[in-house]
C-alpha cells in the first residue's frame, strides 16, 4: 500500500508518461539498470495498463557496467516483457576508448554522451525518458519535466520553455527532440520507499555483502573484473560495502554498509551524512561538471 | 545564529515520514531579499546538507561568497554557472527538504524584473508563497509585483517574510511599520491569509527556530508556519473534470480512457457526459495496474471505462452529467506574456488548455495592468513579462471554467506555431460566448452547386514577396488568364484595401497582422461564393500567412512566392519607396527595417529575377491545373 505522499508522485509521474504516449511519434526509455530507472520503469508499465508498455528501452552499454547490473537488465526485461534496445558506441570501442586510460571524462564523453546521440539518431526516438531527479545535483534543479533539446541534442539552459500548472508544451519542430523526465520531483527516499512498498526488484550491488576493493584517491572501487589494474602500493581487500548510485564500474565507488536489505538501506539513508551522488567519480571532475556534460548531450 | 534542530529529533521523526501532505511553495523576493540565503538555510537546518556538500559549499565560498569568512547559504543552491558568475538567480529551481512533520517542495524564483515569467511558473505549482522583503528597505515596487502575480496565479496563503530583521537592530517599530504597508497594498489582491515573521536567513532567527533576540515577536517561525499551513486549493470539493490524456485501447474488447482526475471525485454508476458533444454515458469501471476502484478524486490516475460507446477522443473533457464545464469558443483572460515577440492580437497561436491543443487568436486587447500600480493602461500589443486582459478566439469549441473556480480547467499556456516556444500563459476570467448558441445559417445554396455553375473550383491564390517583386506584375497577368478561361476572379491588394476596409490600419507589426487577417476573412467569403481569389500582399510574416491558410479547406489555398532578392528590389523601386525608407521617411518597411519572413513551404516558387512575369504566371496556371483547381 503506497501512502498518500508516493501515491501523488506516482500518479503525477503516470501523467507525464501518458503525455508523451499520446503527443510523440517514437519514444524510448533511457534504462540505465540503477533503481531510478527501475522505479521509471514500474511506473512506466502501471501508467499504460491494461495495455502493454507502448514504448522499449534503451541502454546505452559502455562495456564497463557490473556483470551483476547487465544480468539484472536482461532479467527485467524479460520480467516485464518489453523491448530492451542495447546500443553500443562500436567506433569508441574500436577506438579502444576506456574509463581507465582514457580517463573518465573522455570515456563518459564517448562511450555515454556520444553514444546516446548515436542510439537516438539511429532508430529516430523524438521523446527519450530519464530517470533524473531535481534533488540530485544543482544544475538537475532547475531542469524541466519536458526538456527541450534543438536539433543536435544541445540541451541551452537559457532557452528551455516555462512550464505552467501541468500544462506540458509537447510541441517539437523535426529534428528536434525532448527529454522527458518523470521522476523530477521525487527525492532518493521516496524512490526507495516507493522501491520497498512496489517490491521492485533491485541490482544485489545496493546491498552491503562483502566485496574486492581498492582505496584509490580516498574513494572504493570494486574490481569487477580484470581489467582494473592495480597501480604501485595498491592492493585489494575484501570489506562490507555497497553502492549508493550505480555506474561504470571504475568510475563509481562503494560505501561501507552493513545494510543488507531495503529496510536497512533506508535507515542508513537516514542516518547519511554524504550525498547520493558522491561516489560519482565523473561529476567531481571540475566545477559545474554535470552542467557542462548536459549541455554536450549527457542526460 | 539560535541553532538549528535536535539532529536526533530529525533522523527518528523522518523514520516514519511526513505526517502532513507534501506542500509545494515558492519564494519570491527582490534581488537580494535573500531568497537564496533563506532556502540554504531551511536546508541546513533541517540537515539535508550532506558532508560533501558542505566540503563544496565551504570551496565555493571562498571563491564566489559575499559573506566574508562565514559559508554563504546562497550558494547551495544558486546552480548554473551563468548565474555564478553574475551572482544572480536566473531560473526556476526546485529545492527539496522535509521535516518531521511534513515534505516540501521550494520553488526558487528569481527577484529581477524581466523574469517575471518564472515567478509565474513557480507560483502555478505552488500553493502558498513566501514573499521576502529586506527590513531596511520595506515594501518595493517587486513586492507589490510579486504579490499581484502570486493572487493572479491562484495562489492564497502568503507568509510575509520581513528578513535580514539582524540589520533592523531587531526593531519590532520597523516590523510593524513593514507589516501596515503591506497590508494596506495587499488588501485588494484577495488572499486567504497573509502571517508576517520577521526573520534572518543568515543567522537562522525564526527561520527553524524561534530567536532569541526577537522576545517581542511570539509568533511561529517560518518552518512552523509552513508545516501547519491547510494550503488545499480545493479541487477535491469541486465539480468532476476529468481531461482524456489518452485512449487504452489493449484490443477490441476493452475501450478505456486514461488521464487524471483535474477536479472533483466520481463513482461507479455515476451519469457522465462528454463537455463538447453533450453525449451522456454511465460509469462503468475506474480501472488502474493496482485493481479497479469504486471511486476516484482529484490528483488520482486512472483509466475510465464507460457503459457506451461513445466517440471520446484525447482532448475531451469527461464530466459529471449535472456539473458541466463550459464549452466556448470566445473567453475572457489575463493572459501573461513570456516570448519576446509580442503578443499580437489577430495572430493565430496554438492554445493548449487540459488535454487539448487548438488554434486560438487573441480577439481584443482589453487592457494590459501595470503589475506595481494595478492600473489598467491602453496597449495594442503584450511585451514580454506583461499582463494583460484579453479576449480568445478558438478555432474549435472547449470545455472550460473560470480560474477562480477551478485552477485545473481555467488555465491555459498559447505556443508559437512557428518555433513552438512557450509564449504565454492565461488565466480564464469567463466564458463569452457559448459555442452552443452559434448555429451557422445553413444555406441552401452551397460551396458544391456554385463550383458546378463555375466550372472550377475555388482558391486563395497568395502571392508573397518583398516590395517591388513583381508580384501585381504577375498576379495581373494570371487574373488575365484565368478571366479568358471563363473563371470567376477576384484581385485583391493593397492598393484596393488600404484604402477602403483597412483604411484606419498603419505599418506597425500589430496593425500588419490585423490587414492580412481582414484581407483573409473577406478572401474566404469569396471562396465560399465560389470565385479564385488572388491576394498579393507582402505579407511578410509566416504566422498570418497560415493563419488565412487554415481559414479555408485543404487544397484550397495557393502560396506563391515570388522569390525576388532584396537587392533587385531596391535597384528596381518602382515607387521610389526603399529610397525614402532609407532615408529614413519611410519607417516599419519591410526589408529595410522591418523583417520579412519567406514561406517555408510554398506551393510555388518563383526565382522572380531570372524568369520574365509571363512565365511566372504560366507557371501559376500549371500548378492551378496540378492540383485540378481548373481544367
Amino acid at each position: 500500500m503506497l501512502s498518500p505522499h508516493l501515491k501523488r508522485l506516482e500518479a503525477e509521474s503516470i501523467e507525464i508518461m501518458r503525455e508523451v504516449a499520446a503527443e510523440f511519434a517514437k519514444p524510448v526509455i533511457l534504462y540505465s539498470i540503477g533503481k531510478d530507472s527501475g522505479a521509471m520503469l514500474h511506473v512506466a508499465v502501471k501508467a499504460f495498463h491494461p495495455s502493454r508498455l507502448p514504448f522499449p528501452l534503451l541502454h546505452i552499454d559502455t562495456g564497463w557496467k557490473f556483470r551483476e547490473m547487465i544480468r539484472h537488465r536482461d532479467m527485467i526485461a524479460a520480467r516485464y516483457g518489453v523491448e530492451l534496445l542495447v546500443y553500443t558506441n562500436a567506433e569508441g570501442r574500436a577506438r579502444g576508448i576506456n574509463p581507465i586510460t582514457s580517463g573518465s571524462q573522455l570515456h563518459t564523453q564517448v562511450m555515454k554522451t556520444e553514444a546516446l546521440k548515436q542510439a537516438l539518431d539511429l532508430w529516430g526516438f523524438d521523446a527519450a525518458f530519464g530517470g533524473a531527479r531535481r534533488d540530485e545535483e544543482k544544475s538537475r534543479a532547475k531542469e524541466r519535466i519536458f526538456s527541450f533539446r534543438s536539433k543536435g541534442h544541445v540541451w541551452d539552459p537559457r532557452n528551455q520553455r516555462p512550464e505552467l500548472w501541468r500544462l506540458y508544451n509537447t510541441r517539437i519542430n523535426k529534428g528536434e527532440t525532448i527529454r522527458v523526465f518523470p521522476l523530477s520531483n521525487w527525492t532518493e527516499l521516496d524512490v526507495w520507499q516507493y522501491t520497498r512498498a512496489e517490491a521492485i526488484p533491485v541490482v544485489p550491488l545496493y546491498f552491503a555483502a562483502p566485496r574486492p576493493v581498492v582505496r584509490r584517491d580516498g574513494l572504493l572501487i570494486v574490481r569487477d573484473d580484470e581489467r582494473l589494474p592495480l597501480e604501485p602500493g595498491e592492493r585489494e581487500e575484501v570489506r562490507m560495502v555497497r553502492f549508493r548510485s550505480l555506474g561504470c564500474y571504475p568510475l563509481t565507488a562503494a560505501v561501507e554498509s552493513t545494510a543488507t536489505s531495503l529496510d536497512e538501506i533506508i535507515e542508513e539513508m537516514l542516518t547519511t551524512r554524504t550525498s547520493e551522488r558522491s561516489g560519482r567519480v565523473i561529476d567531481a571532475d571540475e566545477a559545474a561538471s554535470m552542467e557542462r556534460k548536459k549541455r554536450e548531450g549527457y542526460f | 545564529m539560535t541553532g538549528p534542530l535536535p539532529a536526533e529529533v530529525v533522523v527518528s521523526a523522518g523514520a516514519r515520514g511526513p505526517t502532513r501532505g507534501l506542500l509545494r511553495f515558492l519564494t519570491c523576493g527582490s534581488v537580494d531579499d535573500g531568497k537564496s540565503t533563506l532556502i540554504g538555510r531551511l536546508l541546513y537546518d533541517s540537515k539535508l546538507i550532506h558532508d560533501d556538500q558542505l566540503d563544496a559549499l565551504r570551496r565555493d565560498s571562498r571563491r564566489h561568497g559575499t559573506t566574508g569568512d562565514d559559508m554563504d547559504l546562497a550558494l547551495l543552491v544558486d546552480g548554473l554557472e551563468a548565474e555564478r558568475e553574475q551572482g544572480i538567480t536566473i531560473d526556476v529551481a526546485y529545492r527539496f527538504f522535509s521535516t518531521p512533520r511534513r515534505s516540501f517542495i521550494v520553488a526558487d524564483t528569481p527577484g529581477h524584473e524581466q523574469y517575471t515569467r518564472n515567478m509565474a511558473t513557480g507560483a502555478s505549482n505552488s500553493e502558498a508563497a513566501v514573499i521576502l522583503i529586506d527590513a531596511r528597505k520595506g515594501v518595493l515596487t517587486q513586492t507589490r509585483r510579486h504579490s499581484y502575480i502570486c493572487a493572479l496565479l491562484g495562489i492564497r496563503h502568503v507568509a510575509l517574510a520581513v528578513n535580514k530583521i539582524d540589520l533592523a537592530d531587531f526593531s519590532a517599530e520597523r516590523f510593524h511599520h513593514i507589516v501596515g504597508d503591506y497590508f494596506g497594498f495587499a488588501a485588494t489582491l484577495g488572499f486567504a491569509s497573509v502571517t508576517p515573521i520577521p526573520i534572518s536567513a543568515r543567522f537562522g532567527d525564526n527561520v527553524a527556530a524561534p530567536s532569541a533576540r526577537m522576545s517581542w515577536y511570539d509568533g511561529p517561525t517560518l518552518l512552523e508556519y509552513l508545516e501547519t499551513l491547510d494550503a488545499d486549493h480545493g479541487l477535491a470539493g469541486r465539480p468532476f473534470r476529468f481531461p482524456v490524456q489518452w485512449v487504452n485501447r489493449p484490443d477490441l474488447d476493452f475501450r478505456g480512457y486514461s488521464g487524471t482526475v483535474a477536479s472533483g471525485s466520481i463513482a461507479l454508476g455515476d451519469r457522465v457526459a462528454v463537455a463538447a458533444s453533450g453525449r451522456e454515458s454511465a460509469l462503468a469501471r475506474i480501472v488502474t495496474a493496482d485493481g479497479d476502484l469504486r471511486a476516484a478524486s482529484a490528483g488520482d490516475a486512472v483509466t475510465l471505462v464507460l457503459a457506451d460507446d461513445l466517440d471520446i477522443a484525447r482532448g475531451d473533457v469527461i464530466a459529471r452529467a449535472d456539473a458541466r464545464p463550459e464549452v466556448v469558443d470566445q473567453f475572457a483572460a489575463h493572459v501573461l506574456w513570456m516570448a519576446e515577440d509580442p503578443m499580437l492580437p489577430g495572430r493565430s497561436y496554438l492554445i493548449r488548455i487540459g488535454t487539448k491543443y487548438v488554434p486560438a487568436r487573441v480577439t481584443s486587447l482589453k487592457h494590459k495592468v501595470d503589475v506595481s500600480t494595478l492600473e489598467h493602461i491602453a496597449a495594442k500589443t503584450l511585451a514580454l513579462n506583461e499582463i494583460g486582459l484579453c479576449n480568445l478566439a478558438t478555432a474549435t469549441p472547449v470545455a472550460l471554467d473560470p480560474y477562480a473556480e477551478n485552477r485545473a480547467t481555467g488555465a491555459f499556456i498559447l505556443i508559437d506555431r512557428f518555433n513552438n516556444a512557450t509564449a504565454g500563459a492565461g488565466m480564464i476570467t469567463f466564458g463569452l460566448r457559448r459555442a452552443t448558441n452559434v448555429h451557422r445559417q445553413s444555406l441552401t445554396i452551397d460551396r458544391e452547386s456554385r463550383m458546378r455553375r463555375n466550372g472550377h473550383r475555388p482558391a486563395i491564390l497568395w502571392f508573397t514577396g518583398l516590395s517591388g517583386s513583381g508580384k501585381s506584375t504577375i498576379a495581373n497577368l494570371v487574373e488575365k488568364a484565368l478571366h479568358a478561361q471563363g473563371a470567376h476572379t477576384y484581385l485583391l491588394d493593397g492598393d484596393n484595401v488600404r484604402q477602403g476596409l483597412n483604411r484606419d490600419l498603419g505599418f506597425t507589426d500589430a496593425d500588419r497582422v490585423e490587414n492580412i487577417r481582414r484581407v483573409g476573412e473577406v478572401a474566404r467569403l469569396f471562396v465560399d461564393a465560389g470565385l479564385i481569389v488572388l491576394c498579393s500582399f507582402i505579407s511578410p510574416f509566416r504566422a498570418e500567412r497560415r493563419m488565412v491558410r487554415e481559414l479555408v479547406g485543404p487544397g484550397e489555398f495557393v502560396e506563391i512566392f515570388v522569390d525576388t532578392p532584396l537587392e533587385e528590389c531596391i535597384r528596381r523601386d518602382p515607387k521610389g519607396l526603399y529610397a525614402r525608407a532609407r532615408a529614413g521617411k519611410i519607417t516599419h518597411f519591410t526589408g529595410i527595417d522591418s523583417p520579412y519572413e519567406p514561406p517555408e513551404d510554398p506551393e510555388l516558387v518563383i526565382a522572380a529575377r531570372e524568369t520574365t512575369p509571363e512565365d511566372g504566371a504560366q507557371q501559376v496556371i500549371a500548378v492551378l491545373k496540378a492540383k485540378q483547381i481548373i481544367a
